[in-house]
């Protein structure tokens, strides 16, 4: 039952026989004019008439979806459709419905997540779960969508719902750990949701969850900057917490990719970190034989071996070394 | 490596007009301002914005605009902030802002400021941390900043941050190259950038060079011409653009042309558009390659263009 398929001859239905269509103006010679197709055409020419006349009829509706169909994008039709929404008292959940193939087709189009909101307002709480299985429908087809995170986080705020969230976000980590806005997700529930209590109740658990996907795949970029996030505002307990420290030194001592365990313990060490041996002598094999030798700050020697180790970011290595105090021997 | 096919992409967005039936051409009627600002601020990058009459542009953008103040996207269109600035953005480019009445624009745009300092894109009320930009750098050209609340738009902005140095759409949204800059922008035309943690925003930004070269937007995720723009402008806002490689990022941008019939795409081998010829190319800018005009990185407008309008030069 595609619409798409059943694009209305208006033109020749006796049902418009009393509406005169408004041809596009494009203006004199147009910069970037657009070449229409002959339905498109006609679509939005008795479109521009029934919105010109303020009608706020079923056909109208319906002549809303026709031109919605042949381009989502136009926000002044789904504009128009909302004031007839409002006007013929028209069932929001059945909105919903019509809304959702519309959505599959057109996961990115703003305009389709601007009326989804409008409509959940209008629904309140009792639209809160609708709205959350079908961002996870969304998300289900592209875990990234930007748009599908966007309204969630809004019904989450506006609408509740938070019970399940943190669950939520471990089964897209599952599929995808290296799925940066689900680690993002994570961190709105941690921080916002009314029921965990906030970022130092649920520090430990976090912690102990980061590290376990650090180890899995020490080169993923998320985690270690979450594992940072979770001592937001609290950088004593970030440099003196033991699980930080030990997860650089087990990720330096395994054969894997080091940038972020060097990054971070550089990080720690410009925090004050006191680093004993154990790391120095980590730190020391990862050494590349033509890079500059052993220097007996440590700092440096990370740095050394970073510059050599993500040359494409070497200006910024060399960058943090320049920025280091110079070395004084105790 | 090839070189930038200047006069082919000229071409390119001349021809834009001739191409006939097209699924884009029929998606673009309604953001047509966008695609004008796009195509004519290339123009202007290469050189070549002459190549086009003026009067007729104008003529166009002024029946766009409604009795609130905004302009929309097209004729018979509804206003939005998009479109508003754009419009702003191309008559500054053809030195016509004076045919404006820059209070009637600087109300609408004020009009759609919220109690939170946050701004809705249209009377519908959408918010995202894009609007504030939209709204400061439309007002900035207008020279009508003093008409909002700048301390709460500032603040605003300064809520959608993240741990990681970035800016999401609202507070709490993931770190996105395209808000980021959004956010820097505003930031910087209002003289707030020390809300950012330079330092660690420009590592996230330069971790968003993959091996080939090219800028990612969020990690994890393709490279796209359309993030030159967005990465490098930030970056340069924040004075840190020296920690990507340059040199590669060039040779990413220079082979996603179409050598043949001008036009960048996204993507080496991908289809163009103008969309990303004009981010391909305003990315060559920021890289200062030869022979380009250079683009200021907050109002992204040719550096002659705001001097124009702030110093009267």
């Amino acid at each position: 039952m595609d619409a798409e398929e059943h694009i209305l001859r208006l033109s020749q239905d006796p049902e418009w026989a009393d509406l005169t269509p408004i041809p596009q103006d494009d203006g004199p010679n147009p910069v970037v004019p657009i070449a229409y197709k002959p339905d498109f055409i006609e679509t939005m020419d008795y479109f521009r008439a029934v919105y010109k006349a303020n009608e706020f009829s079923p056909r109208a509706l319906q002549l809303t979806h026709q031109a919605i169909l042949l381009n989502p994008g136009n926000y002044t039709v789904w504009h128009f459709r909302r004031l007839i929404l409002d006007a013929l008292g028209i069932d929001l959940n059945e909105e919903l419905n019509f809304m959702l193939g519309i959505s599959e087709r057109n996961p990115k189009n703003y305009q389709i997540w601007h009326h989804r909101r409008w409509i959940a307002e209008k629904l309140g709480t009792d639209a809160a779960s609708k709205e959350l299985e079908f961002t996870r429908r969304m998300l289900s087809l592209d875990a990234k969508n930007y748009h599908a995170w966007s309204h969630r986080q809004w019904v989450l705020q506006a609408l509740g719902g938070w019970e399940n969230e943190l669950d939520y976000c471990h089964q897209l980590l599952e599929e995808d750990v290296f799925n940066n806005s689900a680690w993002n997700q994570r961190y709105f529930v941690v921080t916002r949701s009314p029921l965990l209590g906030g970022l130092e109740a649920t520090r430990e658990s976090e912690v102990k969850y980061t590290i376990e996907a650090i180890l899995g795949n020490p080169g993923n970029e998320s985690p270690w900057r979450y594992l940072r996030g979770l001592y937001k505002n609290d950088p004593k307990s970030w440099i003196s917490d033991p699980q930080v420290s030990s997860v650089c030194l087990k990720v330096l001592s395994a054969e894997a990719n080091h940038v972020f365990a060097l990054s971070t313990l550089l990080d720690l060490l410009s925090h004050g970190f006191q680093a004993n041996q154990e790391f120095r002598d980590a730190v020391d094999s990862l050494r590349p034989s033509n890079s500059d030798p052993a220097d007996s700050d440590l700092a440096k020697t990370i740095c050394s071996i970073l510059r050599h180790v993500d040359p494409m970011r070497v200006n910024y290595w060399t960058w943090r070394k320049s920025k280091l105090p110079s070395a004084v021997s105790v | 490596m090839g070189e930038l096919v200047v006069d082919k992409h000229v071409k390119y967005i001349l021809s834009v007009e001739k191409r006939k039936d097209s699924f884009e051409s029929v998606v673009l009627e309604h953001l047509r301002m966008n695609g004008a600002y796009w195509g004519l601020a290339t123009l202007d990058l290469l050189g070549k914005l002459d190549a086009l009459d003026s009067n007729e542009v104008i003529e166009w953008i002024m029946k766009c605009q409604h009795e609130s103040g905004g302009f929309a996207g097209n004729i018979g269109h509804d206003p939005h902030m998009l479109y508003t600035l754009s419009a702003v953005q191309v008559l500054a480019l053809f030195d016509k802002l004076n045919v404006l009445d820059a209070d009637k624009v600087a109300n609408y745009i004020s009009g759609l400021q919220n109690e939170d300092g946050s701004f809705s894109g249209d009377e519908w009320g959408e918010v995202d941390s894009r609007f504030s930009y939209l709204a400061i750098c439309c007002l900035s050209i207008l020279h009508c900043l003093d008409k909002i609340n700048m301390e709460k738009a500032v603040n605003y902005i300064a809520s959608c941050k993240n741990v990681d140095g970035g800016f999401g759409c609202t507070p709490g949204g993931e770190s996105h190259a395209g808000q980021i800059f959004c956010c820097v922008g505003a930031l910087a035309i209002t003289g707030s950038l020390h809300h950012v943690d330079k330092d660690l925003l420009g590592w996230w930004l330069c971790e968003r060079q993959v091996k080939s070269g090219g800028l990612n937007g969020r990690p994890e995720k393709l490279p796209d011409v359309c993030y030159s723009w967005w990465v490098l402008s930030s970056l340069i806002m924040i004075d840190r653009v020296h920690w990507i490689n340059k040199d590669k990022l060039v040779k990413f941008i220079l082979n996603c042309q179409d050598t043949e019939n001008g036009g960048i795409s996204d993507r080496p081998e991908d289809a163009v558009d103008v969309y990303h010829t004009y981010f391909g190319v305003a990315g060559l800018s920021l890289l200062e390659y030869p022979g380009l005009k250079a683009i200021d990185p907050a109002h992204a407008l040719p550096v002659d263009v705001v001097n124009r309008i702030f110093f009267q030069k």
